[in-house]
């Protein structure tokens, strides 16, 4: 608190402010871009929309992979270890940039070559990496005597996970992926670098434009105003969680 | 109904043996006790009988058929044989009567609807009418341990084993939890239980069986086994507990 204070009353002080409040905290291109901008993180949010149930089923899918216990089907455990291991390994630009321009420029016919549909496959490849292994820490947290009661009764391994285990690890892990959507919401402004106008891009049309950086700012409140209050529930869940369990 | 036997059952947990060949004969509408200090292997074996624990040798007979053949579709066979945990782990996320339905809907495909009344008068039998549509947090220990029977027992099983079921409950919920075992004896129930509760078995077993590092050392009525164990491992540990 103190240092945002001090922030607050030194910055104004320093020699270069009036030129840094002109043209990053200009008020009347704020309000001349602010609905440009708003328009633009409709896009965003679209993105985010489309890809986060894609990242569901993914990131589940890939956990209960990792889950299967058949000796038969190691290769399968195997594949989806190498999958997490490498997309979380991978900056989520660098997959962007190789699925978004790789892909396209193989020559595929429209609309195939639409970086909206590879740059919504690179931020579900690489977020449902992450979520898998979010969902299968939470499998591997509920207590094996669950397990044990639901096979001592006649269940099947699948109704076992599908109907016991599953139901209880997702609900324990939903603030540690609620945290992961946060911050893909932020992440779908990558896409901006291979061709979708959403609002980081068009902050930046704004911005030549303009010749102005206030864009910047407006499209960075836009974010915070979905984000603080998403991060401050998700907060609120964990710590409801971490009351309930003591 | 059904018998249950077990011959030169091993099973070991890496270097640790914690069945020692095993030999133990559950007769029809029978109900045997195995007691034993803690670490004896009680709990182990009632796995082992419930399939939820591969054995490493010897064979478990039910109804004279092998059970214990490996690659053995465990499933059909558990249905057969319900078990009851010290920790309950009744299903937390569910009401008291969807823990109890989830196995027969699942495995007989029977729907809720179809389900309720044959539910609803297992509740009532022992006592849980009114606890139905409880979550578990919402029940006390005893509750939850009757809920936990009535799981079982909704599977129609022919057997049933009893883990130290009263051994987590505080000593005035012990009672509620003794009274449905009475009452599943009074049935003809054919029953295995680990338990601690020495006056319990002393009243109603048919036979006790006594453990010691895995093995069974002594084998008898209650009346003999207690007032007149022939082992001295058996008069240590009884004079320990009683
Ligand atoms: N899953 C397991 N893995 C390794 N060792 C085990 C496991 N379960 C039980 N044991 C060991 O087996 C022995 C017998 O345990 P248990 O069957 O629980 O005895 P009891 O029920 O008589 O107290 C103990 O030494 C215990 O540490
Ligand atoms: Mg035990």
């Amino acid at each position: 608190m103190a240092v945002f204070a001090a922030i607050m009353v030194l910055v104004p002080l320093a020699p270069g402010w009036p030129a840094v409040k002109k043209s990053f905290f200009n008020s009347e291109i704020f309000v001349q871009v602010f609905p440009g901008l708003l328009n633009a993180f409709l896009l965003d949010v679209a993105i985010f929309a489309w890809s986060a149930p894609l990242i569901f089923s993914l990131g589940l899918l890939v956990a209960l992979a990792r889950d299967v216990r058949a000796p038969a089907a190691y290769p399968l455990r195997l594949f989806a270890i190498l999958y997490t291991d490498i997309f979380r390994g991978v900056p989520v630009i660098l997959v962007v940039y190789l699925v978004g321009f790789g892909i396209p420029g193989l020559g595929l016919p429209r609309p195939w070559n639409s970086p909206y549909i590879w740059g919504t496959v690179a931020l579900v490849l690489t977020y449902a990496a992450y979520v898998a292994e979010v969902f299968r820490t939470g499998i591997e947290g509920i207590h094996q005597s669950q397990r044990a009661a639901a096979l001592s009764l006649g269940l099947s391994n699948s109704d076992t996970m599908r109907f016991v285990i599953l139901p209880q690890a997702i609900r324990k892990v939903v603030p540690a992926n609620m945290n992961l959507f946060i911050a893909l919401q932020k992440d779908v402004a990558l896409l901006s670098f291979i061709g979708p106008v959403e609002i980081f891009r068009q902050a930046g049309v704004y911005k030549s434009l303009l010749a102005n950086f206030t864009p910047y700012v407006g499209a960075a409140l836009i974010f915070l105003a979905i984000t603080i209050p998403a991060t401050r529930y998700a907060d609120f869940l964990l710590s409801k969680q971490m009351r309930a369990r003591s | 109904m059904a018998r249950l036997e077990t011959h030169g059952l091993c099973k070991s947990f890496g270097e640790n043996m914690v069945c020692r060949n095993i030999n133990l004969t559950v007769n029809d509408g029978e109900m045997v006790c195995l007691i034993g200090a803690s670490g004896s292997g009680k709990s182990t074996l009632l796995r082992c009988l419930n399939l939820l624990e591969p054995i490493d040798d010897g064979v478990i007979l039910l109804d004279g058929e092998d059970i214990s053949t490996p690659g053995l579709d465990p499933q059909p066979i558990r249905q057969r044989i319900g078990i009851v945990f010290q920790s309950f782990n009744l299903f937390p996320h569910m009401t008291a009567a969807k823990n109890v339905m989830l196995a027969p809907w699942r495995i007989h495909g029977r729907r809720h609807v179809d389900l309720q009344g044959e539910i609803a008068a297992l509740f009532e039998r022992f006592g849980l009418a009114d606890r139905m549509e409880h979550y578990p947090d919402q029940l006390s220990g005893g509750q939850q341990q009757r809920v936990a029977i009535v799981r079982a027992l909704a599977m129609r099983p022919e057997i049933m084993l009893f883990d130290e079921i009263t051994s987590a409950l505080d000593p005035e919920l012990v009672g509620e939890v003794l009274d449905v075992l009475r009452q599943l004896r009074a049935e003809g129930m054919t029953m295995i239980l680990a338990t601690h509760e020495m006056g319990f078995a002393r009243e109603l077993a048919d036979k006790i069986c006594f453990l010691d590092a895995g093995a069974i050392v002594e084998t008898g009525p209650p009346e003999r086994l207690f007032s007149n164990p022939t082992e001295a491992r058996t008069r240590d540990f009884l004079a320990r507990v009683i």
